[in-house]
């Protein structure tokens, strides 16, 4: 029996070495699977627009230009006529005065979001409902003046949103929300919480 | 004939009373009527070769969560709670697996040949992938859970599948993101990554580098088939333990960048307490007793298996509590299996019922010591007035209470 896997264990030998070299040329330092796009395809697929609004596109609109659009989008269709009584949730923040803490005017997009670029990025990738994507870049600067507008962000139908302008608004709650901790393996949800 | 019959009848009679007297009564009801088979047979047939179905008595099915109609008729909630009470073992069948989307009744529908990942921004090298590519990189197959934000129990719930069903748990097969960011290779200062799925609203979410290198996985399989449709089909992202709407379904295109985006589904979860935020994130130690549950009776006293699932965020589950007095005395339950870390435990506990009135509940605890409270633990944490309905910040992972009726009844006991 020893004498029969000695034998086994020789014959074998040169086969374990073989798979030995071949599993430790097979830890690459690049697998070289998949290509590398075109500048162009990355921009056709980028929409993130960050809070400081740096992938903002050109063009450019207005609060006066937005309130057509909201009837000819469809916005007000879904959100009423004025932002407020549709199906879809409300637009313009609750009739409740001026609040020390922005936070109580509701969970309305362009009154609650700390950037103003949020709510575009909102509006440019998630409306219209069923025609997500088909808005062009001056409709939603113009629809994103006329929530501010409607919501006091803006008090000027006719200041000019675009890539400069729009990301220094300063929203209500730009310092008034809460960031995730920061996170790593292993450590409790929140420090000090034993639950 | 006749004859024939009886002898060998006789035959049989003597020979079971030399083989023991206690077979003769079985042996005198003679070898030719036997057991009953079924009422019907089912004869194979070319419908049942590709593809199998369950047996036309087993019903399990999902629910709406929350007691509205799913999916609303505005398109937006598709909310549907998985039978937990109906589920044996950890893995929910990828048919029951709940679901949990503002755009549900929209489901993409996508071709796999044609499906492709894109990874850019802070990186030295911008790569798309084919589903055919990411399936040739090293896989991974984990177990997971999934939990839903709104996995919220509340004591007009009745059943488990009403205060637990919108989580679920699935073997899930995939490459780790890791592998791919280090393949694309990360730029200094690239802290978060954004994900985004090819729906029509492109949900996506701001996800740490941390967690996108530590056990983020694109998984293109569960429970041993391709990932279904309501789960992201081709690709989904899988962040373990982090709440529902991280792991983005749909998966479509990764961008490393610098700072956290305010995404879509971020400002979804956006709110102005930093506890809350916390304990919105990384799901917390959690169990449910489903066996007995809301909406079960006990047929009379004697022997039960108390049974049900712990999971946490945080790791593996470490222990699992019973009680049946209502938290006065606690015992250590039967962990079944091998706990995985962020997926469902199986746990037991022998119990014998003596048909008086009590109430039964589970706690969990995780492998980095994180215990799941009652909501009075969480009331008296946050100094909640005496008397104030208890709030639970954040993802609820307090203890579910069950109470036995002295008629074998079982009710939600949440107060």
């Amino acid at each position: 029996m020893v004498v029969c896997t000695m034998r086994l264990f020789k014959l074998l030998l040169p086969l374990v070495m073989l798979l030995g070299f071949a599993a430790q040329a097979q830890s690459p330092t690049s697998y070289g699977v998949g290509r590398t796009p075109t500048a162009e395809e990355i921009a056709a697929w980028d929409i993130s627009i960050a809070p400081t609004g740096e992938e903002l596109p050109e063009g450019s609109g207005t609060a006066d230009l937005g309130a057509q659009l909201f009837l000819e989008k469809g916005c007000a269709g879904c959100h009423g006529t004025n932002g407020t009584d549709g199906i879809a949730p409300r637009l313009v923040k609750r009739d409740v005065g001026e609040l020390e803490n922005p936070w109580g005017y509701g969970r309305i997009l362009p009154i609650r979001s700390p950037y103003a670029a949020t709510v575009w990025d909102y509006i440019n990738r998630g409306m219209p409902l069923g025609a997500e994507g088909t808005l062009t870049p001056d409709e939603v600067y113009s629809i994103t003046a006329y929530l501010f507008y409607l919501n006091g962000v803006i008090t000027d139908d006719q200041m000019v949103l675009d890539q400069d302008t729009l990301p220094k608004i300063k929203m209500p709650n730009q310092d008034n929300w809460a960031q995730v901790p920061d996170w790593f393996p292993n450590q409790p949800r929140l420090e000090g919480y034993p639950y | 004939m006749g004859s024939k019959k009886q002898n060998r009848r006789e035959f049989l009679k003597s020979g079971a009373a030399i083989a023991g007297g206690a077979a003769i009564g079985a042996a005198s009801k003679s070898a030719s009527a036997q057991l009953e088979g079924p009422e019907a047979y089912i004869r194979g047939n070319d419908d049942m070769v590709a593809y199998g179905s369950r047996s036309r008595f087993i019903n399990s099915a999902r629910i709406p969560h929350g007691g509205r109609h799913s999916p609303d008729t505005f398109g937006l909630d598709f909310h549907i709670a998985t039978p937990l009470q109906d589920q044996y073992g950890v893995i929910t069948p990828s048919s029951l697996f709940y679901m949990g989307t503002t755009r549900g009744s929209y489901l993409p529908d996508i071709d796999p040949d044609k499906h492709r990942l894109m990874i850019h921004g802070l990186v030295d090298n911008p790569l798309v992938f084919t589903m055919d590519e990411l399936k040739r990189l090293p896989s991974v197959t984990r177990m997971h859970f999934i939990e839903c934000a709104g996995n919220r129990a509340n004591n007009r719930m009745t059943t488990v599948q009403e205060t637990h069903g919108m989580t679920s748990n699935a073997e899930w097969t995939g490459v780790l993101l890791s592998t791919l960011l280090k393949e694309a290779g990360v730029k200094e200062g690239a802290d978060w990554i954004v994900a985004e799925g090819i729906e029509e609203v492109k949900g996506a979410s701001s996800i740490p580098m941390t967690k996108a290198m530590d056990d983020t996985l694109l998984a293109y399989a569960m429970n041993g088939e391709p990932v279904r449709p309501q789960q992201g089909f081709p690709l989904r992202l899988l962040a373990p333990g982090f709440e529902g709407i991280f792991n983005v379904k749909w998966l479509r295109r990764i961008k490393v960048v610098d700072q956290y985006y305010m995404t879509y589904n971020d400002y979804g979860h956006l709110t102005q307490d930093p506890a809350t935020a916390a304990l919105g994130y990384q799901i917390g130690p959690k169990s449910v007793i489903v066996h007995p549950s809301g909406g079960q009776q006990l047929p009379g006293t004697g022997y039960y298996q108390v049974s049900g699932l712990a999971w946490s965020g945080g790791g593996k589950v470490d222990r699992v509590e019973v009680t049946t007095d209502g938290g006065n005395t606690w015992f250590d339950a039967e962990i079944r299996g091998e706990p995985q870390p962020m997926a469902h435990t199986l746990f037991a506990f022998d119990w014998e019922w003596d048909g008086s009135e009590c109430e039964l509940q589970s706690r969990c605890i995780d492998e980095i010591g994180q215990i799941q409270p009652s909501r009075q633990e969480i009331g008296e944490f946050w100094n909640s007035p005496p008397g104030e309905r208890i709030r639970v910040r954040g993802q609820d992972n307090s203890i579910q209470p069950w109470r036995v009726h002295s008629d074998g009844s079982v009710h939600n006991a949440i107060i």
